[in-house]
């Protein structure tokens, strides 16, 4: 290699280096940070603030539910709170909660890099997100969309309420998620240390990768469609409406052109926190890493062929239908892969029951059995029958919402110690993780059933017989609200008096443990050459150290 | 291009960013970050080509006599203009590789000149538009093509060729930029990343445009 002027120089190998918390203080040195873990944890304080608004909107929706009629809201204001509870959950907390925090944590680590390729462009998708935020909830609470958080024209063309500001909101978060797409991928591609071939990349980094392909794909064609509803309802451009000549149908098409893909967005890095989880827990290699590794893969693809099955009843031939809904069930059959595969990890495995292991059995549960009703909608003839019911809500709730959540909080937990140095208390931790568990099942068993029995989605009121399972599902609404503040409490509180964490607390083989108890600046002092794989169990402790070189 | 000799040393060496290991993989991950990001912008356009597509089955007729109307000498120059002003930027990342950036920022220069008169000849033709009464959606008031069709047809030949000029809008930007680098002598053999990706960019510019020309001028 030629010499070139190196920016900064690196400390010696061996040298003690402060940690990434320690490493500037002020202010400054965190707003203007081009430090990945760093802008990693800012995301983090974002994202929970959303996912708290988004749950109290949740809130005040399932409170005034609990009547048949009128209970604490207007019916004008529960169209605008349905739509800004689905906004903020989902491009505020779910698109960015695990790629933005954890895939900017842990990614560039677990790959052996000093930093994302582009560290000032992941700075700046942070803003933008900080910006999109503003906007789009500035946009909602003042003008207040009452489309829901798909915009499906005529309405969202001819509502009184405020369209444009709300999309050109989310068309700026669609930005910050191509800028940080951007990043994952190039980083993935170029900056793996030497050793880490493309078959020792730890499995949640291919899930990361998988995802980004996605947003990268999907998340433009998303932005201009509801742009376009926007200046429609504007401007009047009859892009998608009769009047002037526009099709609303060609609307959906496109929407869920984006959105089916979308819903992938969300579960994907969901599966790649499980992967880590399971091989760390069950101390084993994942019975096949190929498989989980390129079923990701194929999610990403198929993903974009599926579409259709939110469409059986706006209008569409019956080979459509059929086409459409076998490629649904080609994606179950990768999620089926992985659920199979995460199984056979565990089967005679090591287990150690810790609350991130606790979440992927309550994950498990909740992705398969979403999934399976995924299949089950995914046919035209049931579908008709369910279509825009609860039992959609709850089909989506479970597997997203269930599945990225339960993720998310094993997540939270699963890298606590390496993020912040410290062990959060795991009976606490125990604790919570079941009344998560408890509190979804609560809030959306009763749903299935009441969408089943004919129950209308984003309906204000409803005929008195279904009232019995809304009062179900708003108990568990509270219970699951609960669980997460307490279980939000539990970390907080772990932050400050938790006892120090050592380097490797779970005794995994995965690189990110290879660091200090609370990584460096830069991660390593120099570029680590790494002789082994992320799952190599079968090695010692010692051993598995002993194969990571940070010589040149 | 003139010929050049090997200059003595750099004028101004490449700095290798702290997270990268050398130069080369440094200058790898910027080009691949920048492929990629062009993939996201086709996309972008796509959602647009995929309305194009789809009306233009459902009012052919009408789509087509909607072409016929628009000044296809406009769009031609257009076309010309903007695959010179590519060629020019193609020229100056060579200059700025054979160590020469006074050479590249002048070509540049050029280039942003040309992309100037692009967007001149835009707004000549849509100022035409608007006196005809054509506008895009309710506005539209053209009576010689008063269908369904025609309004569709224009109000997306509103919006590609609007986003499409926003794109160069930035390139410009973008160029301007590079050119001032250029003057400076920021760039040099060994040190052409900058120009290269912004080079990149404005190809793409060129390359939307070369779709969206028969799309909006000759395809009647
Ligand atoms: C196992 C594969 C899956 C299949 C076959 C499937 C199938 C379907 C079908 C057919 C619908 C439309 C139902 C209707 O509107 O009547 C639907 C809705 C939905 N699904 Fe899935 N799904 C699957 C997995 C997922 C996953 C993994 C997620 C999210 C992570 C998800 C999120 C959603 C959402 C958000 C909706 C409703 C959107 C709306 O109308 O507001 N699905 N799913
Ligand atoms: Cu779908």
């Amino acid at each position: 290699m030629m010499a070139h002027e190196v920016e900064g120089t690196a400390p010696v190998h061996g040298a003690h280096e402060v940690d990434y918390l320690r490493a500037g203080a002020g202010v400054r040195s965190w707003l203007l940070t081009t430090d990945h873990k760093r802008i990693g944890l800012m995301f983090y304080v974002l994202v929970v603030l959303m996912l708290l608004l988004g749950g109290a909107f949740a809130l005040v929706l399932r409170t005034e539910l609990l009547t048949p009629g009128p209970t604490v809201i207007s019916a004008a204001i529960y169209n605008r709170m349905f739509t800004l509870h689905g906004v903020v959950m989902v491009w505020l907390f779910m698109i960015p909660s695990i790629p933005n925090i954890f895939g900017n944590f842990v990614l560039p680590i677990m790959i052996g890099a000093k930093d994302l390729a582009f560290p000032r462009l992941n700075l700046a998708s942070l803003y933008v997100y900080a910006i999109g935020a503003v906007v789009t909830l500035a946009a909602t609470i003042a003008g207040g969309a009452d489309t829901g958080w798909t915009f499906y024209p005529p309405y969202s063309t001819t509502t009184p309420a405020g369209v444009l500001p709300v999309v050109i909101g989310i068309f700026i978060l669609g930005v910050s998620s191509i800028m940080t797409a951007v990043n994952f991928i190039a980083t993935t591609h170029t900056m793996r240390a030497r050793g880490i071939s493309w078959g020792r990349v730890p499995l949640f980094v291919w899930a990361i990768y998988s995802t980004s392909i996605i947003m990268l794909l999907a998340t433009p064609v998303l932005g201009l469609t509801i742009l376009l509803v926007g200046l429609d309802h504007v401007y009047h451009f009859g892009v998608f409406d009769p009047t002037l000549g526009g099709d609303p149908v060609l609307f959906q098409h496109l929407f869920w052109f984006y959105s089916h893909p979308a819903v992938y967005i969300m579960v994907l890095p969901a599966l790649g926190v499980i992967s880590e989880v399971v091989c760390t827990f069950a101390q084993r290699q994942p019975a096949s890493y190929w498989a989980i590794a390129l079923s990701s893969f194929g999610i990403a693809l198929i993903g974009f062929a599926g579409w259709g099955h939110h469409m059986f009843v706006a209008g569409m031939s019956e080979l459509d239908a059929g086409i459409f809904g076998a490629f649904s069930m080609f994606i179950a059959i990768f999620s089926a892969i992985k659920v199979f595969t995460w199984v056979a990890t565990l089967h005679r495995g090591a287990i150690q029951f810790n609350t991130p292991m606790l979440y992927f059995f309550w994950f498990l549960f909740l992705f398969v059995f979403g999934g399976m009703t995924g299949v089950a909608v995914a046919t035209q003839s049931l579908d008709v029958h369910w279509h825009d019911t609860y039992f959609v809500v709850a089909h989506f709730h479970f597997i997203m919402v269930g599945g990225t959540l339960t993720a998310f909080l094993a997540a939270a937990h699963y890298w606590f110690p390496k993020m912040f140095g410290r062990a959060y208390s795991e009976p606490m931790g125990l604790l919570t993780s079941f009344g998560v568990f408890l509190g979804f099942i609560l809030t959306f068993l009763p749903q299935f059933l009441a969408g089943n029995a004919g129950m209308p989605r984003r309906y204000y009121s409803y005929p008195a017989q279904y009232q019995w399972l809304n009062v179900l599902s708003t108990g568990g609404a509270y219970l699951l609200a609960g669980a997460l503040v307490l279980a939000l409490l539990n970390l907080l509180i772990a932050l400050r008096w938790g006892p120090r964490a050592s380097a490797n607390p779970w005794r995994s083989r995965s690189y990110e443990w290879m660091t200090p108890p609370i990584p460096p600046e830069h991660n390593f002092p120099v570029t680590p050459v790494i002789d082994r794989g992320p799952y190599d169990y079968h090695l010692t402790e010692e051993e598995a150290h002993a194969r990571v070189s940070t010589a040149r | 291009m003139p010929e050049s000799q090997p200059p003595a040393e750099q004028l101004a060496p490449a700095r290798l960013a702290m997270q990268f290991e050398d130069l080369e993989k440094q200058t790898h991950a910027a080009h691949f970050g920048m492929w990629i990001f062009l993939a996201s912008e086709v996309l972008l356009f796509a959602g647009l080509f995929a309305l194009y597509a789809s009306y233009r089955a459902v009012f052919g007729h009408e789509f087509s006599a909607g072409v016929a109307h628009n000044n296809a000498v406009i769009g031609t120059s257009n076309t010309a203009i903007l695959l010179t002003s590519s060629l020019l930027v193609a020229l100056s990342v060579y200059a700025v590789r054979l160590d020469r950036p006074t050479m590249a920022g002048r070509l540049l220069l050029g280039a942003i000149a040309l992309g100037l008169a692009f967007l001149v000849l835009k707004g000549v033709e849509y100022t035409q538009h608007f006196h005809e009464g054509i506008f895009p959606g309710s506005a539209y008031r053209f009576e010689e093509l008063p269908q369904a069709g025609a309004k569709m047809f224009f109000t997306l030949y509103f919006l590609t060729t609007g986003l499409h000029a926003i794109h160069v809008t930035a390139g410009l930007v973008v160029l301007g930029w590079l050119t001032w680098g250029c003057f400076r002598r920021r760039y040099g053999a060994g040190n052409d990343t900058h120009i290269e990706l912004g080079g990149l960019y404005w190809h793409l510019v060129d390359v939307i445009w070369i779709f969206l020309w028969p799309m909006l001028y000759l395809m009647h």
